[in-house]
Formats: C-alpha cells, structure tokens, sequence
C-alpha cells in the first residue's frame, strides 16, 4: 500500500535507497548532492539498513569503489552532481564497459567555470556517450520511482548497464512535495536479490575482469555494450509496467502532455516541464493548441515515440539546459533533429528551433515558455524558422517572453 | 615461515607465459607476494606494466580473481570489493577469509595513485597494497615519476649538455605511509625472497590496512642486462639506497643489515641510467651529493629501528 509524505528530491532518493538497502555505496559530498547522503548515513547510523558505506576521499574513488564493490557481486551504488561526476568520468566509463548495474543519483548542476552550484544539465550531457542509460525526473515522485525502477532496469541480464537516475539540483533536490512511497517490503519484492554470473568473490571460478583489450577484440567489447542499451528499451518498457500494477503510475519513455491536437508543442528534460504544463494549461484556456512532450528516457533515446508524437505538430521548439557549444543548440535538440531527419521529416515539416535556457541556475518562468509558444506560432505564419538559436532570460539576447495580465491570463507580447 | 621447498610446491597463481621483459623483475616480485599467501585471495591492480603483461584478452595470467580499472584507483577498488566482501559477511552470504591485495608500479602508486592510496589506508579497509617499484613509468617508456632516484636519466628528464638527470631525491613513500599510522608498513627487495615472503605473510596475519613497497629493478628502464637484477637489487641494500624494514605498529626494526655498507657508487655501476655521473668531475661530486643523502637518511632508520 502506498504512504504518502512530504520529501525532498534528496530525501526521496535517500527514501527509495533505503527500501533498496544495496550492500554497498560508496559517497564523497558535493552540493547539492550533500543531504541524499547525510540522509542515507543517517540510516546507516541508527541501523535502518545493512549497507557498508564506504566514505571516500573523491568522486574518482566514490565511482572506483562502487565498481569493485559491483564486480565483487554486491548491489552497489553512489550519487554525486557536476564536478563529482566530472572527476568520475573516468570510470563512469569503465562501469560501462564493464556491464556492471550500478545506479548512481545525479543531482543536476551546472559544469565549472565559472564555478556554480545551481541547476544545468551539463554534467549529465557530458556523460551522454559513456555507455549508461539515463533517466530523467521532473519531481520528486518521479526521482523515487525512477530510482526503485533503475536497480531492475540495470540488472537485468539482458541489459547489464549502469542506470544515471538525474534530478535537478535546488529546483528537484531541495523542493519539499508530496509523494507517494510504497510498503518496504513491496520496493524489497520487487528489486529482488543481485545475483551475478561471474564476481570476484567468487574464488572458486576466478574471473580476469578488466584485462588489456587491443586492436583484435576491443571493437567488439564496445559494441556489445550496445546491445545492453538496445535490450534496455524493452526491459524500461516491462519494469514501468510490473512498476505500475504496484504504484498505480505509469511511466512512458516520453510523457505528452496536451499533444492530441497541439499545433505546437516544447520538448524539454526535468523539472522545467511541470512548469511547461502550467503553461500549456493556462494557454489551452486561451483556445491556444499548445503541448509538451517531456523525454524520461534519455538513454536509450525514444527516437520512434518522439517521432510518433510529433507527427500532427507543425512547430517544436526543443529547450536545452546545457550548451553544446559550437553548433547550433544543445544536445537535445541535435538529437530531436538527427531524429526528425532519420524518420524522413524535412525541416519544412515541422519547423524545429532551439532554445537554451537555465543554465547554472538562471530562472525559466511561464512568461518565458508563453513567449516561446507564441514563437512558434510566428514561424507557422512565416512558413519557416524565424530564429534558429534562441535564448531565454538572458542578458543581451532577445529573450522570449508575455507578460501576465492581472487575472493571471497571458494577453501581450512585451 | 614456508620454506623455499613448501613455497615452490605451493599452486601457481600467476601463471607462466605472461608478456614481461627478458630479467623483468617485477613479476618476480609478483611470484613472491602471492606465495606468500594461505587463503583466497582477491587481486586488484593498476594500470602499468604487471597489468599490461599479464592480461590480454582472452589470455590472462592470473589463476585468482582479479581487476583492473585504471591507472590511480587501485586501492579504491580494492577497497570497494573488500567492502562488498564484509556486506556479505555480515548477511551470512560468504564465510571463508580472503586476503585482498592491491598491487601497483611507483607510477600508480607514488605520483597518480596517492591520494586513492591514503584514503584507502586511513578508512582502514582490510587489504595489502603491494607497491612494485621500479623507479620510473616504465610501462610507457621510462619517464621520471617520483620514486626515480636523484640524477637517473629518464625519458622525460634527460641528460644533455644542461642536465644531469632527475633533479630531486625521490619521495620517501614508505614514510609517507608509516605517516597514516596503519599497523604495518615495510620496504622489500625482490632479492631477498626471504624477507619479502615473511613480510607478505606477516602483513597478511594483521588485520586492517598494510602496505607494502617493494623494490623492483627493470632491466629496460635502469639499463642492464637481463642476468643481473637480482645483484642489483641486492646492491640497493648492501649500499643502504634501498634499506630493508618494517614499522609494525610505527615500531621500526630494520630487516637487513650490511655487515659492511658498501658506497653508492658501486650501485650506480651497474646501471646505464647513471653512467654519465661516472664520466665527469660534476658527476662524482653529484655522487658524493649521493652519499650524503643516503648516510643522512641510514643513520635515521638505524636510529629509529634502536629505539624501544
């Protein structure tokens, strides 16, 4: 049976960690990462689970350790943001090639320098070709689900990959909600027990695990990674739905929102689309034929979904947190576009543009998004793409935005 | 102690035909650390030249588990999976005892290595780090690392018209180590079998962190012939460059001493690496530099060790 509580994002990772009592996790602070772990070694301080902390000196040894922890056979697991998962990056890899389930929160903030605590997508994208699949949230109820789904998503023996369960930082991390917990004993039945085929601990049938891979085998290592995230998708697929018998919520690799008949409709990661539903709402009731469609699954990306959802839209406009510096857009919106392309839809179709918002922090409000719907519904006027790369509340650029009447109803462009 | 008898009857966990160098001695010090050993062991390692021989896929030397990750983890690794060993532990899901053992080359474990190394060792995980030390990134081409001695030339620090070589002492890891106050701390050389084999068991017997750090001439890096290692790495001690010892419990007590200490120079003889200190005025009075250091630093440990 479900409880409902009051959580932060950290809190309700900690929460689901707990009911998921790995054996091992390894844990260095960074903010806003901070309070997940305070609130996990808390648990192991009053005896709440039996797991080994490992309490290191560096993000590099938090990702190290895990991974001796996850290839001796223990569930093993660690959290970290920015420059933690920076420093790991190294062996975030390696995790990856090593087909080792490890789930790892990352708490999302902005990439130094300068050097910033607040919420961007940087450090996850900069981890976007290191072989894990990648699940996004846009609350907290989403960040507890996603962690209980993660460790038998990861596990299964046709996927055998590290799951990145992002949130955002401060906006997710640090916002109290409510949500919804299941009994203890319901997140323990359905994680099931780790039970590898080859581990260290295991001296009877020694492995040689890591071992120097060259010229003749080392192109077929690193495609047969492939084939965890290939299988992933039908493993996502079949955990969201034994997930949603137990909880009543289903999960999707994309959410749409109001996409039936929307004309125009916002791709967008994470928090920003509770705020975009908001938005879309307030439109509607201004007769505006407005959507959203918000990617959880990141890795593997939901090329045919987003394809399919997008299909009756005539504009999108893609938002990304980070930048992807010297081309246009982010890297969301180069893979909305690589997508749209594959599936033979020209540029004239549907008329896509990029917009980069957020970064280390910077506010996005429904102002802006009104502003960025009300873009698109220029470029359908004008036939084409007014402007290619846009920016939202950012100090020298022409930033999308209405202004709000009294009565909350959006009326005016500024 | 084993004997020599028991220990060669014992089963090979490092199998033969592994890739190592003509005279390689590391390897050597590889056979010596595991024969030491009574029960399971777990193996982590570095990256560096041990690793890169020892494995290629789909061969692979090692008849005991063991992983590799990268090049400065080691001990962290280690440290996860002996972490991962007490969670099963205590959930009842494994009861035999393993040893878990963590080797890297100087590189891995004096320069990139350090700090994975000092945070294992003070959150006094159950585990052996074994250094094999060869004075230099051999694996790569014999660049400089902080254990090459003073004036050696290396790839990276080179002899020429303004140069000597290495411009510093190396970095006393040992010390560094008995620093962390961990139970057991010692320095080997793969000469001494004898030593090496009754400090592998000795550290194995102590529970928490130990560390070993073990001299390992390379034949490509300090340039001799592949024969003459072992008399090379017996001269490190006997010239009292490389001092034999344990610090059990920060108690010193010197494992080997020279009935009569021969001068550095005879040390440096042997080794194309130093042969230009051999030629010239500047280079004998680097030598004499030599001397002094490693007097200085003897007569500290011989102080140390007499202490009760």
């Amino acid at each position: 049976m479900s409880k409902v509580v009051a959580l932060t994002g950290n809190e309700a990772a900690a929460e689901a960690l707990r009911q998921i009592n790995p054996d091992v996790i390894a844990a260095y602070p960074i903010t806003p990462q901070t309070e997940l772990m305070h609130k996990y070694a808390e648990f192991v301080a009053n005896g709440k689970v039996d797991t080994e902390m490992i309490l290191v000196e560096s993000e590099h040894s938090a990702m190290s350790a895990t991974i001796g922890a996850s290839a001796a056979g223990a569930r093993a697991m660690t959290a970290t943001s920015s420059q933690g998962l920076a420093l790991m990056w190294e062996v975030v890899n390696i995790a990856a090639s090593l087909r080792l389930p490890i789930v790892m929160p990352v708490i999302n903030r902005a990439i130094s320098g300068p050097i910033n605590i607040h919420c961007d997508h940087s450090d996850t994208m900069g981890c976007r070709d290191t072989g894990w699949i990648q699940l996004f949230s846009e609350d907290s109820q989403e960040v507890y689900d996603n962690c209980c789904m993660a460790v038998r998503i990861a596990e299964h023996p046709d996927v055998l990959t590290p799951v990145m369960v992002n949130f955002d930082g401060f906006i997710i991390s640090h916002t109290m909600e409510r949500l919804e917990i299941l009994e203890d004993n319901e997140v323990k039945n359905f994680v099931g027990t780790y039970d590898p085929k080859y581990y260290l601990l295991n001296t009877k049938n020694p492995v040689s695990i890591g071992p120097l891979d060259l010229q003749d085998y080392y192109f077929e290592h690193r495609r047969s990674q492939e084939y965890g995230l290939q299988n992933s998708v039908k493993v996502i697929s079949d955990v969201a739905k034994k997930y949603a018998v137990l909880s009543g919520r289903n999960y999707g690799f994309i959410e749409k929102f109001m996409m039936d008949d929307a004309e125009v409709a916002i791709i967008c990661l994470g928090s920003t689309a509770g705020t975009v539903k908001s938005t879309v709402k307030k439109l509607r009731e201004m007769g505006k034929k407005v959507g959203l469609i918000k990617i959880r699954v990141y890795r593997p990306f939901p090329n045919e979904e987003l394809i399919e959802a997008l299909k009756n839209v005539k504009a999108v406009a893609v938002f990304d947190r980070s930048y992807g510096f010297g081309n246009v857009g982010g890297p969301l919106f180069i893979e909305v576009r690589a997508g749209l392309f594959g599936a033979g839809i020209s540029p004239k179709d549907i008329l896509v543009s990029s917009y980069i918002y957020g970064l280390g922090g910077r506010d996005i409000t429904e102002r802006h998004i009104a502003g960025v719907y009300y873009d698109l519904f220029d470029n359908i006027k004008a036939g084409k793409v007014k402007k290619m790369q846009n920016y939202i509340n950012l100090r020298g650029e022409d930033s999308p935005e209405i202004i709000y009447n009294v009565d909350t109803s959006l009326v005016s462009k500024s | 102690m084993a004997t020599l008898k028991e220990l060669s009857s014992k089963p090979e966990l490092f199998a033969s035909g592994h890739r190592a160098c003509a005279g390689c001695l590391a390897a050597v010090g590889i056979h010596e650390v595991l024969r030491a050993t009574n029960k399971d062991v777990v193996v982590g390692f570095a990256t560096g030249c041990m690793e890169v021989i020892s494995t290629i896929f789909p061969y692979t030397s090692w008849e005991i588990p063991y992983i590799h990750i990268a090049f400065e983890n080691a001990a962290a690794v280690v440290s996860g999976a002996e972490a991962a060993y007490r969670a099963f532990k205590k959930k009842g899901k494994i009861d035999k005892d393993i040893n878990f053992i963590a080797f890297g080359g100087d590189g891995g474990t004096y320069d990139i290595g350090l700090q994975s190394l000092s945070g294992a060792m003070e959150r006094g995980h159950n585990m052996l780090y074994v250094c094999y030390n060869n004075q230099a990134y051999m694996n790569t081409g014999v660049q400089r690392s902080s254990a090459t001695p003073f004036a050696a030339n290396t790839a990276t620090d080179p002899t020429g018209k303004a140069s000597f070589g290495k411009k510093q002492f190396p970095k006393d890891l040992t010390e560094i180590m008995v620093a962390h106050g961990i139970p057991y701390v010692a320095q080997a050389a793969v000469h001494h079998w004898k030593d090496v084999t009754a400090k592998v068991e000795k550290a194995l017997s102590i529970k928490g962190p130990k560390f070993i750090n073990l001299l390992a001439p390379c034949t490509l890096g300090w340039k001799f012939n592949a024969e003459e290692g072992l008399e090379i790495s017996r001269l490190a001690a006997d010239t009292c460059i490389w001092p034999l010892y344990e610090v059990e419990n920060g108690v010193y007590k010197l494992s080997y001493k020279p009935k009569e200490r021969k001068p550095v120079i005879e040390w440096f003889e042997g080794q194309g690496r130093f042969k230009h200190l051999l030629k010239t005025d500047e280079g004998r009075k680097l030598v004499e530099e030599y001397q002094v250091e490693i007097d200085k630093k003897w007569n500290r440990l011989v102080s140390l060790s007499e202490k009760k």
